[in-house]
């Protein structure tokens, strides 16, 4: 069977990223060509600043060479641009001639330069700023001449007038808007901006119109520009940096409908379905990006249908933007402007040079402008994108991640400041210098190809911040560009939320149903989906949707820890962390007649019997009569308790006796991820009910609780939630929130996080101030763990018992047949 | 496969013993454990019970496709070729397997470390 025939217009930043997300899904399934009208293969646009001022060469920002183009068959026309596309034919026509006939055709022609149409705009020394050619004559220019205007002070205007001070010209700055970046900045942090800019020797016209380019006496090059209020600067470079517009111009005349860009569906598709078009020169939803993070969402879900998966849409990108000024940082996201019906909370330190304004409208944040100190930019983006309610940070926001106790490693939290050798990734071992090193080398753009690349923040997660501070501060836009929708996993495009509420709303009972009616990419889904559909199932329809062993990560399929060497630790339940000698003395003869190698008091009051081998366990678990302490589970783990009221002298309430009640009602309670209690007798807390997904403490009156402290990667207080009087209002809150977290929460999201995402308002409103709400969220908890089983003793718990028999290499007996 | 296995290959499991999406371990080979794993599409492939990583126990991971990730760090072998995913980088050693009918056998002379 012949191939499709792929056809690309334009060999840049959207077009080849397209084509590589192609070749990871189907790289069979065209004969891809592709015309590009620069000369160089794929190349780093972005980087085009970093080259001017530099601080790097035209070799280093190669992002595919054409070694690439060989090695993945794709027919490279260089330096060869189409001139017309023949839609009844469906053939692309180059202006060398060349015919390439097309079942599929991609349009990345991105933009060109909006020319001011003013006298002059022709004369040699009058450029634009958009790719390697220009590029090199600013170099070349700054070496013979020494008067440049830049036209526009916008981002790429400021770039390109940094690179040509750098190179040793004078350079002034013509701006129509009162302030530099105005669609970046607010006045006040303008103003600091231009005072650094100043600082380097920079000038600024602003408020300011250009009339005329003038000539030199020669008439062979420009030589002024000519200003509105009659005024002249000398210049013997003009660089127009004035604006882009998508370049439409050959789809326009192949009948394609255009408005400020190629039209284009959420799947990319523009009017006429076999062509598609994305980057600078595609219109999604009145919006025609100019950066690089949103080009790049849209590469993914074109690839996706270009491969005929058909699924994935592209519903728009929320932008952040950053100077690319060695030195100088900004940063800015949302609407900065605030306006009507926001609030604005601003710090500003002007000799100190720092500046900072958050717009905040109900309860979100929704802008962001940063001048000076922009380590916390990456953190508010993602706020803002994830539109997560900011209520109860409201007081420390303005003071950045690490003093909401939002980071990983204490003093690190700054990328800027680390040095090469520091280490980044504490799980991995990676180094800020390793991580640097893979984006500079492996042209990598996203948190998930570092994670690929280097696993850095690949493992328990806690340095994510950090190396998406790193890869901003490489690349200088937000390129982590984690969508505001996050994918569950490689598997399928939609998120944890639309995942769960499918399985509610049209009842899906297996996993089979879940990825089907969902359309996974994957047959059975992979490590990380199968432990989350099994949960969201099991949850979402308990006792109708069966349990699936396979779909546990090993721990939960043979209810034992796995230990390095691949044998097994066992932890029985010790409820309360109450023991008695008869307990003690089984707990002793395991010990022995197993040859458990080590005994240890866990972290969570009680014993952990380490180093026991698969096949021994049923028979570890029968001779210790004791429940399963689910020390493996996403799952109810311990309940800790001080001693309480019974003797302590300072105990107002039965600490123990509480907690043993809580622990035997949650018995069996699986949960998105694990969940631990403490049960404090009196408010000096000897059981650290504070660190706890649910603390309890006693108090003269009664009980206080608190939810959704953590005491791990990030020790995170407890919130307060409410006070009540009886053992019963413990159980009830307790279960309520619980099983809230339970329907809410997504897979392997602590108390913690779910409380961080949904907002302790939500929680509060949904458990405290709502009776009937959480009655009945109390009553599902109940009716979930009805007849919960242990699966260390009961028949009914879904355990493959062939696991712990272990098959002898003995021949079975050949079956005798010729 | 056609034709009866000669006597080097020796019968160890049967496909009903192995769970789907799952594996069992064959003990007691001179070259170590054996992972058998069996695919949703009922193919048996048979590893060294011996992650390339830290010589994680690959029977105990959680299979997909043709492919198990590993209990301990989660490295994703390939059951065809033993190979880990990218980045990651190694082998764990392939094993040959013959499913005759619902039996399934294993090479000896390989178990025996006599053959690569
Ligand atoms: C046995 C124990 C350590 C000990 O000897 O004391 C332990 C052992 C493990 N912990 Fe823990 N944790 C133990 C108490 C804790 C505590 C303290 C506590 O529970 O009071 C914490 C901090 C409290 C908390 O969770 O908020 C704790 C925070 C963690 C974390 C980080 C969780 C987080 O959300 O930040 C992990 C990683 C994870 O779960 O993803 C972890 C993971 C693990 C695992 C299960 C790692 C694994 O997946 O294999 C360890 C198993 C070791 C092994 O070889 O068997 N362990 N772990 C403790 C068992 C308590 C029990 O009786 O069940
Ligand atoms: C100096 C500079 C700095 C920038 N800095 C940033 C930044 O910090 N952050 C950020 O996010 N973005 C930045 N950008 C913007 C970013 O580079 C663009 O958004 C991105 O390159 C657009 O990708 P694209 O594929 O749509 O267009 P392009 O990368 O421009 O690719 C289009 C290609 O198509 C070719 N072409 C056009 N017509 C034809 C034809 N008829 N036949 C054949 N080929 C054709 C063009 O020659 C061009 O090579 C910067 C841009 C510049 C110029
Ligand atoms: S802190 Fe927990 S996870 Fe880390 S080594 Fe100790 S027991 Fe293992
Ligand atoms: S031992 Fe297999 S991933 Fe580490």
């Amino acid at each position: 069977m012949t191939k499709m025939r792929l056809v690309v217009i334009g060999n840049g930043m959207a077009g080849i990223r397209t084509l590589e997300e192609l070749c990871k899904l189907a790289p069979d399934l065209y004969d891809i060509t592709v015309f590009g009208a620069e000369p160089y293969p794929n190349y780093n646009r972005i980087l085009l600043s970093p080259v001017l001022a530099g601080e790097q060469t035209v070799d280093e920002i190669i992002l595919n060479p054409l070694q690439w183009y060989q090695e993945h068959h794709i027919t490279l026309h260089l330096g060869v641009a189409v001139t017309r596309i023949d839609r009844v034919r469906r053939v692309v026509i180059a202006e060398n001639g060349l015919q390439t006939p097309y079942d599929r055709l991609l349009i990345a022609t991105g933009s060109t330069p909006f020319i001011l149409p003013i006298p002059g705009h022709t004369l040699p020394g009058v450029i634009s700023y958009r790719d390697i050619r220009d590029t090199e004559q600013m170099i070349a220019a700054a070496k013979r001449y020494t008067h440049a205007v830049v036209i526009g002070g916008g981002l790429l205007g400021l770039e390109a007038a940094n690179g040509l001070k750098l190179r040793g010209m004078q350079v002034t700055v013509v701006h129509l808007a009162g302030w530099l970046l105005e669609r970046q900045l607010d006045p006040v942090a303008a103003g600091l901006l231009q005072q650094s800019l100043e600082s380097r020797g920079l000038h600024f016209r602003l408020s300011c119109q250009t009339r005329a380019l003038l000539p030199n006496e020669r008439q062979d090059r420009v030589a002024q520009v000519l200003l509105d209020d009659g005024t002249s600067l000398d210049a013997e470079l003009v660089v127009m940096a004035a604006g882009i517009r998508p370049n439409t111009a050959l789809a326009e005349s192949a009948g394609l409908a255009c408005q400020r860009g190629i039209l284009v569906s959420d799947t990319l598709q523009s009017y006429d379905p076999r062509i598609y078009a994305v980057g600078e020169c595609a219109n999604h939803r009145g919006v025609a990006y100019g950066l690089v993070a949103p080009l790049f969402e849209q590469a993914k879900v074109c690839a996706n249908h270009l491969a005929r998966m058909g699924i994935g849409r592209y519903t728009g990108s929320v932008t952040s933007t950053k100077l690319k000024v060695t030195g100088i940082d900004l940063f800015s996201a949302g609407s900065f402007m605030g306006g009507e019906g926001t609030d604005e909370i601003t710090l500003s330190d002007p000799s100190g040079g720092v500046y900072k304004k958050l717009v905040i409208k109900d309860d979100q944040l929704v802008g962001a402008c940063l001048y000076g100190d922009t380590a916390d930019g990456t953190w508010y983006f993602k706020l803002l994108r994830e539109g997560r309610s900011v209520g109860a940070l409201r007081d420390t926001l303005m003071f950045g991640e690490s003093n909401v106790g939002d980071v990983g490693h204490e003093g690190h939290d700054k990328a800027m400041r680390m040095a090469d050798s520091d280490e980044v990734c504490g799980c991995n071992g990676i180094s800020k210098g390793q991580i640097v090193q893979a984006i500079t080398e492996q042209g990598l753009f996203t948190l998930e190809e570092v994670r690929k690349c280097t696993k850095a923040s690949g493992s328990c997660g806690s340095c994510t911040g950090l190396v998406e501070q790193i890869l901003m501060n490489t690349l200088g836009s937000d390129y982590s560009e984690t969508p505001a929708k996050k994918a569950l996993c490689g598997c399928t495009d939609h998120t944890h939320e639309e995942v769960r509420q499918m399985i509610r709303k049209h009842h899906l009972l297996s996993q089979h149903d879940v990825r089907q009616f969902m359309e996974w990419r994957t047959l059975n889904g992979c490590a990380s989906c199968r432990p989350a559909l099994n949960y969201y199932l099991t949850s979402t329809w308990p006792h109708e949707a069966k349990d699936d062993p396979q779909s546990r990560l090993i721990n939960e399929r043979a209810h034992a820890n796995i230990q390095k060497n691949g044998t097994y630790s066992v932890v029985p339940r010790m409820w309360g962390g109450i023991t008695n000698p008869a307990e003690l003395r089984r707990i002793a003869d395991v010990a022995e007649k197993f040859h458990v190698p080590t005994l240890k008091i866990t972290g969570g009051q009680r014993i952990d019997l380490l180093g026991i081998n698969k096949q021994d366990l049923p028979a570890v678990w029968k001779a210790l009569d004791m429940p399963s302490g689910h020390a493996y589970g996403k799952s109810l783990r311990t309940v800790k308790t001080c001693v309480g009221s019974e003797h302590c002298r300072f105990g107002t309430q039965s600490s123990m006796r509480m907690g043993v009640a809580l622990e035997q009602l949650l018995f069996g309670m699986y949960s998105p991820h694990k969940v631990k209690l403490a049960v404090s007798g009196c408010p000096r807390n000897c059981a650290e009910a504070g660190i706890k997904d649910v603390g309890v403490i006693g108090v003269d009156s009664g009980w206080e609780i608190y939810v959704a402290g953590n005491g791990g990667i990030k020790t995170e207080v407890a919130q307060f939630l409410c006070k009540v009087k009886t053992d019963q209002e413990v159980k009830e809150y307790t279960g309520a929130f619980l099983q809230l977290y339970r329907e809410e929460g997504w897979y392997l999201e602590r108390t913690v996080h779910y409380v961080d995402r949904v907002g302790v308002e939500h929680v509060r409103a949904r458990v405290v101030a709502d009776e009937t709400g959480r009655a009945a969220l109390f009553q599902r908890l109940l009716y979930a763990l009805k007849d919960a089983p242990d699966p260390w003793k009961d028949e009914t718990a879904a355990v493959d018992w062939r696991q712990f028999e272990s098959v002898p290499l003995e021949p079975r007996p050949l079956e005798e047949q010729s | 496969m056609t034709g009866k296995p000669s006597t080097d290959w020796i019968h160890v499991l049967n496909l009903e013993d192995v769970p789907v999406l799952g594996a069992r371990v064959v003990e007691g080979a001179a070259i170590g454990s054996v992972a058998v794993f069996r695919t949703e599409d009922d193919q048996v492939f048979a590893l060294r019970d011996h992650c390339p990583h830290r010589g994680g126990p690959l029977s105990q991971g959680l299979v997909f496709g043709h492919r198990v990730s590993c209990p301990l760090h989660g490295w994703q072998i390939d059951l065809e070729s033993g190979k880990a995913q990218a980045p990651d980088v190694g082998c764990a050693r392939k094993l040959s397997l013959q499913l005759e009918g619902n039996q399934i056998f294993l090479y000896k002379p390989q178990l025996d470390g006599n053959v690569p």
